[in-house]
């Protein structure tokens, strides 16, 4: 529930739904200041707001659309000459399925 | 000659060229020259594109020497921060994990500089991902503001706001989130502009917080800002969140500079605690001298102001967490730990890890929570009510007055390393502009004067509603037009971080 202090269970998660392998120095460090930071933007709750539309973007927006004209794509080339590994004109990258 | 040319406005060097009394090519050496000398000690750049700059100036010239028409900025320096693509040069964003990343395309902004003739000097550094408001956030080590080698410039787009203040470039881009182009502007007095949200194309802008992200000029004055603002921005189908209008008439607004029978308005929710009372005495006097220019002066209360920081401190890490996933090491940037036995899976968080600072996975964690299910009501949902409240407080202000006046930032350049780990207190440097960035309307920074107790650049900040980003440029460039009257001289002929006796050694 929100204004509950976050416990260091809770950002060892937090860093793995992040993606992001962090060491136990790192995240007591993390820690400490998540919750720091977590309690001042909690003043949120302060705020009258029932009934109150959500904002999600600074002005009113729809769908824009344009014609579909077929322009030249980026040549193989280009789009691999900046990858961290390449085999065969593709992206090589780590195994993605286990092994059971 | 080379010195003259670097003190310059940006419109001056542009009518100089035009009218063949200096050539583009000698203009970008002059500020190369200048780059060579100081920027070792400010570190206003991450890359410096000699060659690109050369090539571009020398192209400006030989369209002159055809007798083609050039554009108002036709061979002007610039400083682009390093979170705009370039196709011909690295994009980082301060980040290790895009060290070294060659884009495979210009930003719609690059491009539009790139046709008007604008030499752009080389890439300017920056809070990682633009987050932060020092440049102390940066893989590559901070900038320093040119006023005082030992102080922050600002940020994020500090880089790019030490570059303009040091007359290593007479113009700069930025980009402004929370804050990252009128805060850097202000601690280092020189003039920074938000545009309204959408009036500037995100293009090719490396995304933090998508519905907030607004790029726009920095420059040493309120005419050159426009000039800029006029290159740079206007509709981009590229874009779907671009503003399909014409840009607000900025350069005509700027030339103006009258606010006789203006209504402007003080936000009585940003003052007091808190606030540097050099920086409350400087914004007092700004307001004293706008009522004398003739504008109409009230107090207005936007009750929500308050709350604009913690909403910010949810929308903005939430749409980061978001965005940021895309950096995980299959395609571009830095991969860690691939070493044939460990998954993909764990080969992403391990580059993720290393490749970004303390204040990137601070943000990412906790955009993370905002939005997890439990959570998401009261965090996420909450901000942006707060987000609706903060917008309606803006719309019944603009009933009563024409523009709302506050200062720009509570306090002058602080120390480098002051914040650096203390993440609330580096947060507050950015009180004051958060509101225009939650609302999406147009705010400018334009400097006036400097805080007794320090002697450092104090910013007074201009807030009109959307599309009428013309009103800010009118208000600034009266008070700037007064200022210089009174003084006698630009405010920034007073830094003395780079005295000219002074270069050519390194500051440690």
């Amino acid at each position: 529930m929100a204004g509950m202090p976050i416990a260091r269970a809770d950002v060892a998660h937090l860093a793995r739904l992040s993606r992001l392998a962090l060491g136990d120095e790192e995240l007591d460090h993390l820690a400490g200041q998540l919750d720091q930071i977590i309690a001042a933007v909690d003043r949120v709750q302060e705020v009258a707001a029932e009934g109150i539309p959500p904002t999600s973007h600074a002005l009113p927006m729809t769908n824009v659309f344009r014609d579909d004209v077929v322009v030249p794509p980026l040549g193989a080339d280009q789009v691999l000459s900046q990858a961290p590994a390449v085999e065969r004109q593709r992206f090589r990258v780590p195994r993605i399925l286990s092994e059971d | 000659m080379d010195s003259e040319l670097t003190r310059m406005t940006a419109s001056g060097l542009a009518a100089a060229i035009a009218a063949g009394q200096v050539s583009a090519a000698e203009v970008t050496e002059a500020h190369l020259a200048r780059i060579d000398r100081v920027d070792p000690r400010v570190h206003a750049f991450l890359h410096i594109a000699a060659d690109g700059a050369r090539a571009a100036a020398r192209a400006v010239d030989e369209r002159r020497a055809a007798g083609a028409a050039l554009g108002p900025l036709a061979g002007v320096p610039l400083a682009l921060k390093d979170v705009f693509t370039t196709q011909d040069m690295p994009t980082t964003c301060g980040s290790r994990i895009l060290d070294g990343w060659l884009p495979p395309y210009d930003a719609t902004v690059t491009r539009r500089l790139r046709q008007a003739g604008v030499v752009v000097l080389g890439k300017t550094n920056m809070d990682e991902f633009a987050m932060g408001s020092s440049t102390e956030n940066s893989a590559f080590g901070p900038s320093r503001n040119p006023w005082d080698l030992s102080r922050v410039p600002g940020g994020s787009s500090g880089g790019s706001s030490a570059a303009v203040a040091a007359f290593e470039a007479p113009l700069g881009i930025g980009t402004d989130t929370g804050g990252s182009i009128r805060q850097p502007a202000a601690v280092c007095g020189v003039v920074g502009v938000k545009p309204t949200y959408g009036g500037s194309s995100r293009y090719g802008v490396v995304a933090f917080a998508s519905s907030l992200d607004s790029p726009g000029p920095l420059a040493r004055t309120v005419l050159d800002a426009a000039l800029l603002h006029e290159v740079m921005s206007g509709h981009d189908p590229l874009d779907a969140t671009s503003i399909d209008a014409p840009v607000p008439p900025v350069v005509a607004a700027a030339r103006q500079a009258d606010v006789s029978g203006l209504r402007i308005g003080v936000v009585t929710e940003l003052s007091g605690d808190g606030y540097q009372p050099g920086v409350l005495a400087r914004f007092g006097e700004a307001v004293e001298l706008l009522e004398s220019l003739g504008a109409k002066i009230v107090d207005v209360s936007c009750p929500h102001f308050s709350y604009a920081l913690p909403a910010y401190y949810l929308i903005a890490p939430s749409e980061c967490s978001s965005n940021l996933a895309r950096f995980d090491g299959m395609r571009y940037g830095l991969r860690v730990g691939d070493d044939g036995t460990r998954s993909a899976e764990e080969v992403m968080a391990l580059t993720r890890a290393e490749g970004f600072g303390a204040e990137v996975k601070r943000r990412i964690m906790l955009g993370t929570y905002a939005l997890s299910s439990g959570y998401y009501d009261a965090y996420y949902g909450k901000a942006q009510q707060v987000r609706t409240l903060i917008t309606r407080d803006f719309e019944a202000a603009f009933e009563q007055v024409d523009v709302l006046v506050s200062p720009t930032t509570p306090t002058t350049a602080f120390p480098i390393g002051e914040r650096a780990d203390d993440p609330l207190a580096m947060y507050l440097a950015d009180l004051c502009t958060i509101p225009s960035d939650l609302a999406g309307n147009a705010a400018l920074s334009v400097p006036c004067g400097l805080a007794p107790e320090d002697g450092l650049p104090v910013g007074l900040q201009i807030m009109a509603p959307v599309l009428a980003d013309d009103r800010c440029y009118r208000v600034a460039a009266a008070v700037e037009a007064a200022l210089e009257q009174r003084a006698g001289r630009p405010l920034l002929d007073a830094a003395a971080g780079l005295d000219e006796h002074s270069e050519g050694e390194r500051h440690d």
